[in-house]
């Protein structure tokens, strides 16, 4: 199916998506919100711009944009595959607890906050360039790959992992000068450590046509939580 | 170390009529009692207690009475012994005092100043038990304009609606803060009174999804258990931004609960906390609130109303006026009275405002900018009877929520240590062995019971001011008089003095 979403409702682009089993291809989109909300199945391919939330709830269906993202991409998403061949605004993966985002270039504040995970269900989210601040805030699981292709001095910011209690932020960077909470523990990974995280890697290159085997060279960092209950000491009984 | 704390609470034991049953040992999780062989009798360990009267309660002799501590700190009117003794705790903790259930603190209970009126006369009253009288309540948004399709033919298309057979609902409370049992208990309870029960925040127990009906769906700002088939289940998704327990602040669910099936419900592994933060990180205006309302309503496709709840606080009336706005269906107001499974002290009993009063303004607001029919309003926190039913609905409620009150039909004593997580009425725990004390068919009659009892209560006020329809009774102030209240305190609810005409 081929739609030009630019004169419609977003609930008609979705009733149109659904109608067509959820495979279409959006032309001309140019910040229409929501689309492809909950969706189930198929594969949704996006010209241009789409709006906010674009993919939230998602449940198995794959989003390829051509274009950059804006906030909320993924918000609460379950299952599926979200692709961006460009940048995203902030908020990206809100809450999320399966499937897997793959942002070619950089991303804004607060991606992967609170994503989480539970038993063989882990989300993924692989950021090509850089993040902004509170990278995986009050982050409870999955994981979320910092690539820094373009070799940027600092390819994370402040607040990383601010609250952070579990899962796994990997960063590719010459060092890792930002500045990170207490509760964060940052080291240097073992070269056989890294071939957990290769697939997620050629996964990345395979979407984005890149053979590019420097993306997995130099210095990797793993950060992760030192505690999966940080606030046992904070209270008392009263 | 020196334990600076007295116990609270005695335990007093009436050894004539003890049988040396162990009753009580074996029914108390806080390990008050237990029997001494030395001495051939019970022994109780008053400092344990909580006073949550379940060995009362099953004592076979009523042998048991537990009394406050009558050892006193010498009388001081402003350092009352509390003060004391939370500072002691905080002085040998360093930690931030957690307390459940709502304000204990004797702040004044508007509804107590508050009188109903009836008919003399003047105009006849109904009596609910020969005439048909009318408690259905829809909510929703109510369209204000009739629309015609090309032909002239009336569109009946209506916005999504809940329709209660009474106007009160069972509040949300999590699988997690409340066992297995309680939950089955009050979904069963909802869909035999053909009302609603919430999830809370901590996902849908797989089970329960037959009950998908009577369903309320919580998504609050962790997301605990949101995913598309989730809030395809609720038959309305509530959007949770604040409790009147603990406005402003988020939720920490001790690892130590996150056990089993509530660990699989919340999907987050075992032990682990789960940290619900203070604001939703998408939510920061109207604006971003109208955009979360719709993305539920996109994946929902527009089936389903959706609840913005938020707690009481001073400027309630500016935030509902915003929310009546954001596209949600219905604004659930939660009072600073309303319970928890745990939250800190000073919040609790410091924050926040009485649902009255806010009620009161809300309506008002709304009705002012004629936005009043764009949502309905559900009232918590804490409606404790079918009278305070009544006068929220006086005040422009359409229903009200009630959690501590479910809790109490159910055995609950209000001893406020949920966050011990070992209730011993196997309501706010998830200890297998105080779970199953709680069976959900008898807490489920219980509820109906009680709720039924309630239904004929609001009846008969109802037939007394000679309304049958509690369509009529919604905002109706002039069904409302205060005693004792001053003229600020009038003006904000909205109602006269007693006395007035």
């Amino acid at each position: 199916m081929k739609y030009n979403g630019k004169t419609y409702k977003v609930n008609e682009i979705n009733d149109a998506i659904k109608a067509a089993g959820g495979t279409a291809t959006l032309t001309e989109v140019l910040g229409e919100r929501f689309i492809a909300c909950g969706l189930k199945e198929g594969v949704v391919t996006i010209e241009g711009t789409p709006g906010n939330a674009l993919g939230a709830y998602l449940d198995g269906a794959k989003i390829i944009v051509h274009g950059n993202g804006q906030d909320a991409v993924g918000d609460t998403m379950n299952e599926g595959k979200i692709v961006i061949h460009g940048s995203v605004g902030d908020t990206l993966g809100y809450a999320m607890r399966g499937g897997k985002i793959f942002v070619r270039d950089n991303v804004c504040y607060r991606a992967g906050v609170h994503i989480k995970e539970y038993g063989d269900k882990v989300p993924v989210i692989v950021i090509g360039g850089t993040a902004g601040c509170f990278l995986g805030e009050y982050m409870a699981g999955g994981v979320v790959i910092v690539l820094n292709k373009d070799n940027a001095k600092d390819p994370i910011a402040d607040y990383t992992g601010v609250g952070m209690y579990g899962g796994k932020i990997v960063v590719r960077a010459e060092s890792l000068d930002t500045v990170l909470p207490e509760q964060i523990k940052c080291r240097r990974m073992e070269n056989g450590e890294l071939s957990a995280f290769t697939p997620y890697i050629k996964e990345y290159c395979s979407e984005f046509g890149r053979a590019d085997p420097k993306l997995w060279t130099g210095t990797v960092y793993l950060l992760q939580p030192d505690s999966n209950n940080p606030y046992k000491r904070l209270y008392t009984n009263n | 170390m020196i334990d600076y704390n007295v116990a609270p609470f005695e335990v007093v034991r009436d050894y004539d009529k003890c049988v040396n049953c162990r009753v009580c040992e074996r029914q108390c999780s806080n390990e008050v009692h237990h029997y001494e062989e030395g001495f051939g009798k019970m022994i109780s360990d008053s400092a344990k207690c909580v006073d949550c009267q379940r060995c009362v309660c099953l004592c076979p002799t009523k042998a048991l009475k537990i009394v406050p501590n009558q050892n006193a700190f010498r009388p001081n009117a402003n350092w009352q012994q509390k003060y004391l003794t939370e500072i002691y705790k905080q002085a040998e903790s360093g930690g931030v005092l957690l307390s459940s259930m709502g304000n204990p603190e004797p702040f004044p209970v508007y509804f107590d100043k508050i009188l109903i009126n009836a008919s003399q006369v003047t105009n006849p009253s109904i009596d609910p038990l020969r005439e048909p009288m009318e408690t259905r309540v829809f909510l929703g948004a109510k369209p204000q304009t009739i629309e015609r399709d090309a032909s002239g033919k009336i569109v009946t298309k209506l916005p999504p609606r809940l329709k209660l057979s009474m106007p009160v609902m069972f509040s949300a409370m999590s699988y997690g803060s409340i066992s297995y049992n309680a939950h089955a208990a009050l979904a069963r309870a909802a869909e035999k009174l053909g009302i609603y029960y919430n999830t809370g925040e901590g996902g849908l127990h797989k089970d329960f999804y037959k009950y998908s009906a009577n369903t309320i769906v919580q998504v609050a700002s962790g997301r605990f258990g949101v995913h598309k088939d989730y809030l395809e289940d609720g038959a309305a998704i509530e959007i949770k931004i604040g409790q009147g327990a603990k406005p402003g602040i988020g939720g920490h669910l001790p690892g130590a609960k996150i056990v089993g099936d509530v660990s699989k419900t919340r999907m987050i592994p075992e032990g682990s906390d789960a940290v619900s933060p203070a604001p939703h990180h998408d939510i920061y205006s109207i604006e971003d609130l109208r955009q979360l309302v719709y993305s539920i309503k996109e994946a929902t496709e527009y089936k389903k109303p959706v609840i913005v709840k938020i707690a009481a606080v001073h400027n309630v009336a500016a935030i509902a006026s915003g929310i009546a706005r954001s596209g949600a269906d219905i604004i659930a107001i939660d009072g600073f009275r309303g319970g928890t499974g745990a939250a800190p002290t000073r919040i609790r009993d410091n924050v926040g405002i009485p649902i009255e009063l806010a009620l009161g303004s809300v309506d008002q607001r709304l009705r002012e900018e004629n936005i009043r029919d764009n949502v309905s309003l559900v009232v918590a926190g804490s409606i404790r009877s079918s009278a305070d039913v009544v006068k929220a609905i006086c005040l422009g409620a359409d229903a009200v929520y009630i959690g501590s009150a479910s809790l109490v039909a159910m055995g609950c004593h209000l001893c406020r240590t949920c966050n011990y997580g070992k209730c011993n009425w196997g309501i706010a725990t998830q200890r297998p062995d105080l779970v199953k004390r709680l069976n959900p068919d008898i807490a489920a009659e219980r509820l109906i019971n009680m709720l039924t009892a309630w239904n004929h209560e609001i009846q008969e006020m109802m037939g007394g001011m000679g309304i049958n329809s509690i369509e009529a009774l919604r905002g109706n102030r002039l069904m409302l008089r205060g005693v004792g209240l001053n003229e600020r305190e009038l003006a904000v609810l909205g109602i006269k003095h007693a006395g007035e005409v």
